[in-house]
Order: structure tokens, then sequence, then C-alpha cells
């Protein structure tokens, strides 16, 4: 039953189109490495079993749970969290979704939601309702069952393939 | 309960401007771009971590706890047991019942743990991946004693028992009602339905876990304690009075933006006393954050009832007499409303809208070794809901009538208002009879009965219509009768209105957003009080730091109590303007009106004075009326008059399919009355939340313990909580009956989803299997639940072995 502290490493992570670099013990996750070395903390932890989504941020243009991804299997890759996808005064079409559509109550999904609504928006750009609820399985939401996200979502579908093509940070 | 004053409601004799109007939310932009700030994303200088050893056994002896080989561990500080905390308070319940057992509740247990989650001892470590390496390396000795996790079995003869103090396990018996009445109502039966029915267990799941942050600063010897909570001056409260001893205003409790509560994030927990506790010990801030595992066998969990209930009938439906006996586990130890829930926010809605000429309930509060019980959204309302519903349903049934038609027989009528009902309440207003006729057109009833029969006869499709016409009490009040009931909480709200010199206006309030959109709704009453832009108004809460004094946010009571006394202290900043606007336009106050925000004399357009003007006069003061005091800033508690009663009517439709036993939702309808809709778009969201709540209890979640304690459904792999696949869109739609109780009418609506969408999402599906012969099924109806039941009628009746 011995713990020896784990020695450092040093990764080299570009984020929101900016490499950091930082030392950190092997077994740390990549949501740690954003929440607690590089302060974004907009990703968040809801669960330890994979299963909620609110950790969701882009891997290699991706979606993909940051809990369950060693930051180190980041090295060198390209990752995109919430806070690299639009800002208050300049926001992505698919947080104005959620915002015009009220697809938020506490928040705390919503950024895993916009997460992952942004990868089914990149393969499915104009998706039913049926490919929404199934594109966002891998997201809890305890607030707003489920209702005006899909209308966010589909909200975000129509102002993105009606003006402008897709929009995003990370491809 | 009291006397229904004279209505404090007057309606708005003019347009709204901002009232009523589906304005999207001002909070949002922070949340849509992750710059929200939620507990666990503040960090501060030289913090160090907690993390818990939890007991692995529902109940044993603690021996020996041998920490050497942890406090080896380079980088920790510290480990602290039940011994170092030995002189601190219990954790206190806020709600005492006659004859109440209250055991001692510690925030680190000593010399026995009583259920799998119970602290044993703590680590404090630089990082929090130390503090749990180290946590591995305690020994303890553990001595497991025989423990109970079912409220039926912790009452047997010979069962374990949890406290030595609570003999029989019991906590309280508990009653109310007529049972002499209730006695001659069964006498003139035509005819008695029964049910017996399981209100299981569930944990409230927050999606943002609970975390708690304690700073101390010695040569002040003050604390600041960031927390996860609805109530944070009810935390401050119950720390520094009840537990730590620590001067109230010694200790400032802040929580920043709240990731759902949903009611666990109302009580007293012990993580917060320790972090607080070791904060000063250690002399360094503690942070603790919940890991998802840690939140099912620590945040309070809801219902679990058994409980058995006859409704006397005549043949044509109408009610005579309704009895219940329940048995509520309460879990280990009585956490800070625990005594309520099952007691005065269920007995006493047990009538439901209905005429009941007598009802009689008996409550039996168990102890036994599971997660402490306590209010989750809608709080011994729902419990009280699906029995009342199913059970008319059921009769229905039985009679053979249609279960719209039984309801509506059975109705209080807009007439019979204020009602006083056998089981203490008195409702303030309601109409229920339109909210139920615009159901049934929005779901299409004819056909889908059509449907139902034809898909019956076919044998190939098995749809289920659920009514739930529930009625529920919010904003428990007034405080000096929630006092004489056993409430050690005071349950009025304040507000502080603060008008800048330039005009903002920055308001204080007492209770707090975990995703009500305060901030939002909040706003638009000031702008249509004040006639001011709704860009101009700043709503701050969570911050005992910043708030005169306040008891939170749960039991839907913001708007109807918050929002109250926001309007009446917005009353008291407009007559105080009005009289300067008077004063500078020299004129009486009474000949002063505002229009599109300017003061001027009534009948003289021109020459007004804007509220900037009255703004920055009342602070420069340099002419103001003789006599008054400088500034424009006024407070008001709020102490309502009595609770305030939200109805409707949901229907459920469900498709149950008879090979796979898979229960699959296909339409919802909700038709609420909450009186006058705030702010539509954000009443909708919080009903369709509601409902998925709702709904995942009848359909999917469920707490499961073994025998002795173990929980089963420990994680979001165990326990199924409702994904989008799950729900369908929802239509939603209003009746509105104002309140006369509250100056704005408001009834509240937050837990009404979730009170009406078990029972109706319930009956439906019992409606659809009654094509079996089945009469009812304990909830969640699981598919392989659901097909052993239609395996098992098809057993009993050969006939329908082929359909
Ligand atoms: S925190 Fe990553 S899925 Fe829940
Ligand atoms: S908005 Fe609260 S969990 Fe989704």
């Amino acid at each position: 039953m011995s713990a020896p502290t784990p020695k450092k490493m040093d990764v080299t992570i570009h984020v929101n189109g900016e490499a950091r670099t930082a030392s950190i013990e092997p077994r740390t996750l990549l949501v740690h490495f954003l929440r607690d070395e590089l302060e974004l903390t907009g990703t968040h932890v809801g669960c330890d079993t994979s299963q909620c989504g609110a950790c969701t941020v882009h891997l290699d243009g991706n979606a993909v749970k940051s809990c369950t991804v060693f930051a180190v299997q980041a090295q060198g890759r390209q990752v995109t969290t919430i806070e690299g996808i639009g800002k208050v005064g300049d926001l992505h079409a698919i947080q104005t979704g959620f915002w015009e559509e009220h697809g938020l109550q506490c928040g705390f999904c919503t950024p895993g939601m916009i997460m992952s609504s942004h990868e089914l928006l990149k393969h499915t750009p104009n998706p039913t309702e049926h490919e929404i609820r199934h594109a966002l399985e891998g997201n809890f939401c305890r607030c707003t069952g489920y209702h005006n996200i899909v209308r966010a979502v589909q909200h975000a579908a129509n102002a993105m393939s009606g003006t402008q093509a897709p929009a995003a940070a990370d491809d | 309960m009291t006397k229904l004053p004279d209505s404090n409601y007057h309606a708005p004799t003019g347009p709204q401007k901002y009232m009523g109007k589906a304005i999207k939310r001002v909070e949002d932009p922070r949340f849509i771009t992750g710059t929200g700030s939620y507990t666990d994303d503040i960090n501060v200088h030289g913090q160090l971590h907690a993390a818990m050893l939890r007991s692995p056994y529902a109940h044993a002896k603690i021996g020996n706890i041998d920490a050497s080989a942890a406090l080896a561990l380079p980088g920790v500080h510290a480990v602290l047991t039940g011994e170092d905390m030995k002189d601190v308070g219990s954790i206190p319940t806020g709600w005492l019942l006659p004859g109440l057992v209250v055991p001692h509740h510690a925030a680190i247990a000593r010399g026995e743990v009583n259920y799998v989650g119970d602290i044993v001892a703590v680590v404090i470590a630089d990082t929090r991946a130390i503090a749990e390496d180290a946590v591995a390396l305690i020994d303890v000795d553990l001595d497991p004693l025989a423990a109970v996790s079912l409220g039926s079995q912790a009452l047997a003869d010979g069962a374990p028992l949890v406290h030595d103090e609570a003999p029989g396990n019991v906590a309280f018996q508990w009653e109310i009602g007529d049972a002499a009445a209730t006695e001659a109502g069964f006498a003139q039966a035509d005819r008695v339905v029964k049910l017996k029915l399981r209100n299981h267990r569930l944990v409230p799941n927050a999606i943002e876990p609970r975390a708690s942050l304690a700073e101390y600063r010695a040569a002040s010897d003050e604390y600041t304690l960031h927390t996860t909570s609805q109530n944070p001056h009810i935390h401050r409260l119950l720390l520094a009075a009840f537990v730590l001893g620590i001067p109230e205003q010694k200790l400032r409790v802040i929580s920043p933006d709240v990731g759902g509560g949903f009611g666990s994030k109302i009580f007293q927990y012990a993580e917060e006393v320790i972090v607080l506790f070791a904060a000063k010990k250690l002399r360094r801030p503690i942070k603790w954050a919940a890991r998802r595992s840690e939140a099912f066998v620590t945040d309070a969990q809801g219902r679990d009832h058994e409980s058995e209930a006859e409704i006397a009938l005549k043949n044509d439906g109408s009610f005579l007499a309704l009895r219940v006996r329940t048995l509520a586990n309460l879990g280990a130890y009585l956490t800070t409303f625990a005594p309520a829930v099952p007691t005065y926010l269920y007995g006493t809605l047990l009538n439901g809208v209905y005429k009941f000429p007598a009802i009689h309930a008996h409550v039996t509060g168990i102890f036994t070794n599971t997660v402490p019980v306590d209010a989750y959204r809608g709080a011994g309302r729902p419990e009280a809901t699906y029995l009342l519903e199913r059970i008319v349903s059921k009769a229905a049934n039985e009679l053979g009538l249609d279960p719209s038609e039984v309801r509506r027989r059975n109705f209080i009528q807009p007439q019979d208002f204020p009602y006083q009902t056998p089981v203490a309440l008195v409702y303030d207003s309601g109409n229920y009879e339109p909210a139920l006729d615009k159901a049934l057109g929005m779901v299409g009833y004819q056909d889908l009965l059509k449907e139902q029969a034809e898909g019956r006869a076919s044998g190939r499709k098995y749809i289920g219509i659920g009514f739930s016409t529930y009625v529920e009490a919010c904003g428990l009040a007034p405080s000096a009768l929630v006092g004489q009931l056993g409430a050690q909480a005071g349950q009025w709200e304040s507000s502080v209105v603060r008008v800048m010199p330039t005009g903002k206006v920055e308001v204080l309030t007492g209770s707090h957003s975990h995703g009500q959109g305060h901030e939002t709704t909040f706003a638009q009453l000031v702008a249509e009080e004040l006639q001011i832009p709704m860009e101009d108004v700043t709503i701050v809460h969570g911050d005992t730091g910043k708030m005169p004094f306040g008891w939170g946010t749960y039991g839907s009571r913001s708007a109807a109590v918050g929002g109250s006394a926001l309007k009446m202290a917005l009353g008291k900043i407009k007559a105080k303007a009005t009289r300067i606007a008077a004063h500078l336009l020299e004129a009486a106050p009474e000949d002063v009106e505002q229009v599109d925000g300017t003061f001027r004399v009534k009948g003289v357009p021109e020459g007004g004075k804007s509220f900037f003007d009255v703004s920055l006069m009342a602070h420069l003061a340099h002419n103001i009326p003789a006599e008054m005091e400088p500034g424009l800033e006024e407070q008001y508690m709020y102490d309502p008059k009595n609770f305030v009663y939200p109805f409707g009517t949901h229907v459920a439709v469900v498709e149950v399919d008879a090979d796979t036993g898979k229960v699959k939702l296909r339409q919802y309808v909700a038709v609420d009355d909450c009186g006058p809709l705030m702010n539509p778009l954000i009443v909708e969201g919080q009903v369709h939340g509601g409902i998925a709540q709702g709904y995942g209890q009848a359909v999917l979640e469920e707490t499961v313990y073994d025998d002795d304690g173990n929980l089963l459904s420990g994680n979001f792999m165990e326990y199924a909580m409702p994904r989008a696949e799950d729900m369908v869109q929802i239509q939603v739609d209003h009746t509105v009956t104002p309140s006369p109780h509250n100056p704005l009418g408001v009834k509240g609506i937050g837990e009404s989803g979730t009170i009406s969408s078990t029972a109706a999402v319930a009956n439906a599906v019992v409606n659809a299997l009654e094509a079996f012969g089945i009469n009812h099924l304990d909830m969640p109806y699981t598919p392989e639940k659901v097909w052993q039941a239609i395996q098992g009628a098809k057993r009993d009746m050969p006939q329908a072995a082929d359909d």
C-alpha cells in the first residue's frame, strides 16, 4: 500500500490555438490539466465515470470527454475548450442558439453540451430531432429536460446552414 | 391553517413592458462561454485539499485508527478523526416534531459508523491526489454490525438498532386529520379501493457535485466559506450557532454560481464543518470537492416511502374518505428539514384538488443504515401526489369510469375558495377544470382513446394515458405558523434596493438562484416598477457578507416570497423618489406621476425629472424635502400571509412494448397554473426540467440498497438518469389564477413538473397494463419489471396468453 510521489513530466498541448506547457504527474487527466494548470474552468467535472459529458472538449477537432484522457496523451495535439469557441460579445452560433432558446438553467452542463453539439453539426449540418437527441446521449442535463437544448441545437443548425458556413474555432 | 387575508394582489392596469415577457436570460452569457464561477472553479493562494475516508460498511464499530503511513506520505499535512473534532457540535436538524428522537450527528463519526459514506477520517494534503492516496494508507479497525436499509425491515421485531436512543428505530410517530370522521366515511362507502405502494428512493444528482472552500484569518478571527448552497444564510446560521460556535458575524458564506440543487444543496453537511474546522487548525485554506461517487453516498437522498392507502367511494365516483399509513425511511441521521418532509409537506397535501369530507394519515419516521433522506425537488408533495393520483386512477378503473371524469366530479369548485381541507391547509385560489379541459384538448384525448382501444383489440399496441391533477403548496409561511409546526427557521425573505446616484440599481436578495434565472426575473420586476432599462439593474445574491439576511431558494419560494419582498422594497423606493421629484417640481406628491420613466406633474407633459435627476438629488441632498433622509436605498423583509397553491393537469401518454417490457414516452402535456407568469421562457424551462426528473423516477431512477445497507446504485453507470433520448418535446400551456396572498399574485413553479409528472407517467404505464388485468405496479418501470408483470399476468389469465 505504498504510494510514492509520482515523477513529473513536461507536456505541451495546443489549447485554443496557443501552445501551453506544464510539468505534471503522468496520471493527470486532461480535464485537470485544463482546469488546474491553465485555469480554463469552463470545462467542468460532473462525474468520475465518463457518463455526464460536462468535461467535453475537442481533441484534434473531435469531441472527447476530457476526464477519460490523460493530459500526456494530448502531447503535441490541438485541444479546444469552451473558452476557444466564442466569447461574450463574439458568440459562436451554437452559443447563441443556447441563449436564444433558453437551453440552459444552472449552466453547469452547458459547455459540454455546446462542445458535443459542435461535433454533431460538423458532421450533420441539418440534424433531425432524433439525431440531436442521439448525439447528446453522453451529456446529462438535470435542469432543462433537454427540450430547449434540442431547440438550441436546431436554432444553431438553421443559423449556420442559412447564412454562413459552419464557423468553427478548431477545424 | 391561518385565515385567508384580504387580497394583497392588484392586477396591473396598463400594459407591461418587462413583466410577463419571455426575455432571454441576462446570466446566460457567462455560462455559455464557460466563464461562470462555480465553487470548484475558485482556488486561493496556499490552499490545501481534503479527502475523506468513508465507511465501506453500513454499520460498524470503529476501533483503532492508525494514520502513521498516511502521515508519512510527502505532502500530507494532517489526518483528522472524530477524536480531533469531539468538541464540535452535532449537525442539527432544523425541524422538531413532538417526541422526535434526534441522534447526535458528528461531522466525523466517533465510536460507530451508521451508513456507507459516513466519514471516519479526513486527510489534508497539498493536492487532492496526494490526499486521496493517503486516505488509502489509513488503517482502521471497523467491526461490522448488523444493518437495516428498508423502513419496514427496521421496524420488524429484533431488527438491528441504528441508534440506541431510538428504540425500534422509530424517530417519530405523526398523524393528521380526523380518524373518527374518516371511519364514518368508510362506513357509508359503496366501495373501498385499496392500494399498497412504494415510493422508492432517489438521488438528486445536481450535475455540479458539492464543493466547499474554507479560509480563516487569525488576525481578525474571521472565516470565509465558499460552498455550493441554495441558502447561504442557513448554512451560516447552522454552522455558526449550532455546530462550530463561531460568532455569526465572523463567518461569511458565499455561494457563487451553483450548478443545480433540487434540494440537495439546502442542507448542512459534514464536509463544510470539517473544512472550516481544519482551516483554523492548520491556518491554511482548505478545499474539498466531491467526486460523483461520493455524492451518491453523501448528498441527502429523496422520497423512500412505503404506504398503504384506502379510499371510500360512492358508486357515482364521489369521494367519502381517505386513509393513509406511511413508513418514511429517514436514513441514518436527521438532516436539516428531514422531519418536515414526510409530515407537514406530505400529510397536508394528501387532499389534492378534491373535496374529501374526511382524511386521516399516519406517518412513522424510521432510522435505517442508509444515506440520510431530506427534501428532494417537491419534497413530500410528489409523494402525496403520487399516492393520491394513483389511488384515484385505480378507483376510476375499479368503478369503470373514465379517470378524467372521476377527477372532474370531485374537484373543489372555484366558488369554494378559500378552501379548508381536512388536513390543515387553506387553499388560496383555484380553478381546476379549465386546466383539465385544456390538457384533454391538447393531448387529443378522444383520438387517443380510440387508438388505445384499437391497439388493445389487435393485441399489438399498448398505449397508456395517465392523468395527474395536482395541487402543491409553495412558499412555506407565515413564519409564526411554521414555528408552531416545528420549524427552527423563519420563512420570510429580504430585499434591499440600492439606487446609485447615477440611477443604476443594485438589488440584494436573500433568495439564491441555482438555475432559476433570478438575475433576469428580478431585474424585470425592478425595470417594470421603476420604469428604467433592465440593463441598469444588477441582482446580487449568494453572499452573507452582502445581504442583510435571507432564507434562500427552495420550496418554490423565490418569486412568491423573495419577489414579493422586492416588490415591497420597490414600492418604498417609488414613494421616496416621487416625493423628491414632487419637491423638485414644486408640486404635491399626489400630483406627480411617472410616465415613461419621467416624473412629472399630472397633465403637464414638459419639465419633468428623470429617474437619474431624482437619484442624483437624493444623494447630493442639496435640495430634498426638509427632514428627509438623504440617499435612495430601501429594505423590506416580507413575511407572507400564507402558502400559495399552484395547480394543474398533466397528461402522459406512453406505449408499452409487451414483448420487451420497454416503456416509451410518446407525448406529454402540462397545463400549469402558477398565477401570473413573470417570464414565460423561464417558467416553461423549469416545467420541462421538472417533468424530466419526475419521469426519471417513474421509469428509470432507483436507489438500491441491499439488505446489509450496501448501495448497489452508487454511480451513473448503475443509476439510470434521464438522457436526451428518453424525453420527448413537452407541450406546455397555462391557466392563470392569481394568488390573493402576495402582491405579485404569483404561486411558484419550480417543483410542479416533478410533483405532477411521476404520477402522470405511473398512471399511464398502469393504464397500458390494464389490458393485461394489471391494476398496480411499483415504479420504476424498467423493461424487466414490466415484462415480468406482463408474463405473470398472462399466466394468471390463460385466455390472454396468445393475444
Ligand atoms: S466529468 Fe467527464 S464525463 Fe463526467
Ligand atoms: S443546465 Fe443545469 S445541468 Fe444542464
